[in-house]
């Protein structure tokens, strides 16, 4: 049988169990959620902050995983996913082993295919994760129960599940754009510390423009705002815009960042690693 | 070329097998160029490695070896040139190294991986049954008993044979290896020698890059030497060596009156002598006064039949012959008069320099 894409997408995952840094992104997307419950439970007055669903947080265990998605936002989640996605192609580099598999009998745009589906799929687990264990670490605290929409309806615990699992796919959409940059930087600088702290840096960039003063009409076409988007599931009934926006918004941004990685992999001269 | 051929160290490689008419040639170079900005490391190579050859690649550090063997991998675009294995160019597509394997600079695995694990990767990269290879890989290189355990625990001559064993997973025609022996340490070296001939022995064509040149003139019978990116000899390794030419050296019981003797005779040319102080000392007109009351050594150039009258002629002569010894350069003598300034040439620089020119 001839190898492919398939090929190279099961084994990156493969070499990905073996690494580390695999096990301390997925480690913090799963202990977050506990030290945050954590958190509530211990906090004198148990109440939550001031915040979307902070109210709830002391009355349904579903309210967790969103207020996680809302603060994820700001460093958690794209450090996570700029682990592996920063990594992938630098610790090729790293390894000296670019030109060991770049010798068989794959295209180079194959290869760059696996590569990117493992870190996409990287970023998947890690946030399902994340959000499966806030769900059961909010139910044991606070139980599973009945949540408040965004419009003041009561969604009951049920369909409140759906809307957070929907919720994390919505907001899966600006982290496959991290993604997208991540691998990106990592085809970039063959280093895997530049790439993931680049990656970092430019999802850090994004939150500072939305807070400088004078640039409130960049605010919807920010990277940063479109991990907000989930919330319109949260409303009732749904309001799709801020969804369609982050779609085609980050498809901006992910699209041409995925598109300029693969051309620096496919051009490169392997003269290192 | 058989086994038994394959282990006698005396005997490299020995001829290659001819190929088939018409047949694309394992690997062609033609006008090989890479630049980097204002650097040139590679000018102009343009090298034919035939089936069977177990080709060696010599030249100095930063001749451009390396740089040339990553282009013929399809591992970095050539500046110019082309490079065609099996009449495919490797820049077109990947599957121009079916049938190709190698390695260059040391052979690099991932560390955090079992040395298996790690051929069952590359085996999957492979496809077309590579991995019912891995066994028979391992066992070639004698990785069996560590195959599970992470490379980044292995030595260095370790991962030198987990290269070979991934090269073998291709089923090479062609295999490429850069410097396999660097850093191993004698008895790697030998062994890693042993492994070559043998695969030269099942009919892999072998194209070696070396800095140890004893090791390509017993294990080579073609050679390109390569300097400043360029192609200063290709060839056989024998017909280098002939062209050099077959220089005697001669030491009598009158090397005066045999001097004398020398140049009169028909047949002997070159003729020159050598103080044992001054080995790079080349006589011609005043060779006879410094000569004088020496022992010294008489060096000439000549063919066989004439060095058999040649002694007739000493002996008739008075001037006995206490010895007289062929003089063979060797491949390190010829690769550093070709890569080398003038004033750092080694004996016989002169004659193999000119041969040299005269064979290029």
């Amino acid at each position: 049988m001839m190898p492919g894409v398939a090929t190279v997408y099961r084994w990156e995952l493969f070499k990905l169990r073996y690494q580390k840094r695999t096990y301390l992104g997925l480690g913090a997307a799963a202990i977050v959620p506990i030290l945050f419950v954590l958190a509530v439970h211990f906090r004198p007055d148990r109440r939550g902050g001031d915040f979307a669903f902070s109210s709830y947080l002391t009355r349904s265990g579903l309210a967790v995983p969103l207020v996680i998605l809302l603060f994820g936002a700001v460093w958690m989640f794209p450090l996570i996913t700029a682990l592996v996605a920063g990594d992938i192609f630098a610790s090729e580099d790293h390894n000296g082993t670019l030109k060991t598999i770049l010798t068989r009998s794959l295209d180079r745009w194959q290869i760059f295919a696996g590569k990117a589906l493992a870190a996409g799929t990287y970023a998947v687990i890690a946030i399902i994760l994340s959000g499966t264990v806030a769900v059961i670490a909010g139910s044991i605290q606070s139980g599973f129960n009945s949540l408040q929409s965004l419009s003041g309806t009561i969604v009951s615990a049920p369909k409140a599940l759906e809307l957070v699992y929907v919720s994390l796919l919505v907001y899966l959409i600006p982290i496959l754009a991290i993604v997208s940059i991540g691998l990106l930087l990592s085809a970039i600088t063959r280093n895997s510390a530049a790439a993931v702290v680049g990656t970092l840096m430019i999802s850090l960039l994004f939150q500072l423009l939305g807070i400088l003063p004078g640039l409130g009409g960049l605010q919807p076409y920010l990277l940063s705002t479109q991990f907000n988007a989930w919330q319109g599931f949260l409303r009732t009934p749904t309001d799709w815009a801020p969804i369609i926006r982050a779609a085609w918004v980050c498809a901006l941004y992910g699209i041409p960042a995925l598109f300029a990685a693969y051309l620096v992999f496919l051009r490169r001269d392997v003269a290192g690693g | 070329m058989t086994e038994a051929a394959a282990d006698n160290p005396a005997s490299p490689a020995g001829s290659p097998s001819p190929p088939a008419p018409g047949a694309a040639p394992p690997l062609e170079v033609r006008g090989l160029v890479k630049r980097y900005g204002d650097l040139t490391a590679v000018a102009g190579v343009d090298i034919t490695v035939r089936a069977g050859d177990v080709y060696g690649y010599l030249g100095p550090n930063g001749a451009g070896k390396t740089t040339s063997l990553r282009m013929m991998l399809g591992l970095i675009r050539p500046t110019e040139g082309s490079v065609r294995l099996f009449g495919r160019d490797p820049q077109a597509t990947v599957r121009a190294l079916e049938g190709v394997a190698g390695f260059v600079e040391a052979p690099t695995f991932y560390p955090y991986l079992p040395g298996r694990r790690n051929l069952e990767l590359l085996a999957a990269f492979d496809g077309n049954g590579a991995s019912s290879r891995i066994d028979e890989a391992l066992e070639i290189v004698e990785l069996s008993h560590r195959g599970g355990d992470r490379v980044g625990g292995y030595s260095h001559g370790m991962r030198q044979r987990l290269g070979i064993a991934a090269a073998l997973l291709r089923d090479p025609k062609l295999l490429l290896l850069d410097e396999p022996t660097t850093g191993l340490d004698p008895g790697g070296m030998r062994d890693m020698r042993v492994l070559i001939r043998r695969l030269a022995g099942q009919g892999i064509t072998i194209v070696l890059s070396s800095h140890v040149l004893t090791e390509v003139e017993e294990v080579c019978n073609r050679v390109a030497i390569v300097r400043t990116g360029k192609i200063v000899y290709e060839g056989e390794i024998a017909d280098l060596k002939r062209a050099a030419g077959m220089s005697y050296r001669l030491s009598t019981t009158d090397d005066e009156r045999a001097l004398a003797v020398c140049r009169a005779q028909p047949g002997i040319s070159e003729v020159r002598v050598k103080e044992p102080d001054d080995p790079g000392a080349a006589l011609s007109g005043e060779a006879g006064s410094r000569a004088s009351g020496q022992p010294g050594r008489i060096l000439f150039t000549a063919d066989e039949s004439a060095v058999a009258e040649l002694s007739q002629a000493l002996i008739e002569a008075g001037a006995l012959i206490r010895a007289l010894a062929p003089q063979t350069a060797t491949l390190e003598d010829l690769f550093f008069s070709l890569t080398e300034d003038g004033d750092r040439a080694v004996a016989p620089s002169d004659e193999t320099a000119r041969a040299v020119e005269a064979a290029r």
